[in-house]
């Protein structure tokens, strides 16, 4: 069964996984959204005759 | 395989790679996730041990991205690739990430284990800052050049300056005394680890590497279409 009584290290145990979660879905989004607007630069500028 | 080293072809090729590399991720971590938290107390670090199934993977794996990003160095600075040098780049912030989550999770485990958060006289810890630091230093130098091919140039040469600190990280604990344990997976005689724990550590590090390709992959793709964007633009501002 799934145990999330961390006891007496949960002062310890849950502030590395929170801070793991956030660093690593700051670069999943970043690496996306990066992607998504220079790929819509790019679209931009191909359809811009000028 | 040298095929791939043409950006579009690599674009092309690496098109439906990429969903499915997030989506593996995304599956390793869930399944990760609850092996670490159906794992046995350890008898000595109690509930302590679930932080290793996030520490562990974030060195290993944020030592083999500086390994990419030294020999993506080595081959944009020897053949010019322009491939190889998106690749070096897109490495270095995952791998900065990494090294820091190291770090901060090896620190806060550290804390009710040694009783202490850092210890700087420890040669892991302080290679593994330095880690860090290449890490760092590499981006800022990039940022720091206005010319492309020129920061690119220096940024390989320090890339590959960075190459000499990965064994020092990896055998400081066997070459030094350490408060750091020695090596507990990667070991002549097999992992030192009881099954019950391998089993989630073994699952989070193969999320934490399939994450790092899919972040990987995706940031050298958009490095690839930034650059396609700079040229066009320069190209409409010589027309104009």
């Amino acid at each position: 069964m799934l145990d999330f009584d961390m006891g007496k290290y949960a002062v310890y145990v849950w502030p590395a996984w929170g801070i793991s979660g956030v660093v690593l879905a700051a670069l999943a989004v970043r690496a996306v959204t990066a992607a998504r607007r220079w790929s819509a630069e790019l679209k931009r500028l191909e359809a811009d005759p000028k | 395989m040298f095929g791939l080293a043409n950006p579009d072809r690599f674009a092309r090729f690496t098109a439906p790679l990429v969903p499915v590399l997030w989506g593996l991720a995304a599956v390793l971590f869930a399944v990760g996730i609850w092996f670490s938290f159906i794992a046995p107390e350890d008898y000595q670090q109690g509930d302590a041990v679930r932080i290793m199934f996030v520490h562990v993977p974030a060195a290993s794996v944020g030592l083999m991205i500086y390994g990419a990003l030294g020999v993506s160095s080595f081959f944009a600075l020897v053949f010019r690739h322009p491939l190889a040098d998106a690749a070096a780049r897109a490495a270095a912030l995952p791998g900065a990430a990494y090294t820091l989550l190291a770090l901060v999770t090896g620190s806060i485990w550290g804390k009710p284990m040694w009783g202490t958060w850092w210890e700087w006289g420890d040669a892991r810890l302080m290679s593994e800052l330095i880690l860090l630091l290449f890490y760092i230093g590499y981006m800022a130098l990039r940022a720091s050049i206005d010319d492309e091919a020129k920061a690119a140039r220096a940024a390989a040469v320090l890339g590959l300056v960075g190459l000499i600190n990965l064994p020092i990280v990896k055998f400081s604990v066997d070459w030094w005394n350490t408060l750091h344990q020695p090596a507990s997976l990667l070991r002549a005689d097999g992992p030192s680890v009881a099954e019950g724990m391998l089993v989630p550590l073994l699952v989070m590090m193969g999320a934490y590497l399939v994450f790092f390709l899919a972040v990987w992959i995706t940031a050298i793709r958009t490095e690839i279409v930034r650059r396609r964007v700079v040229s066009l633009r320069a190209r409409k501002a010589l027309e104009a």
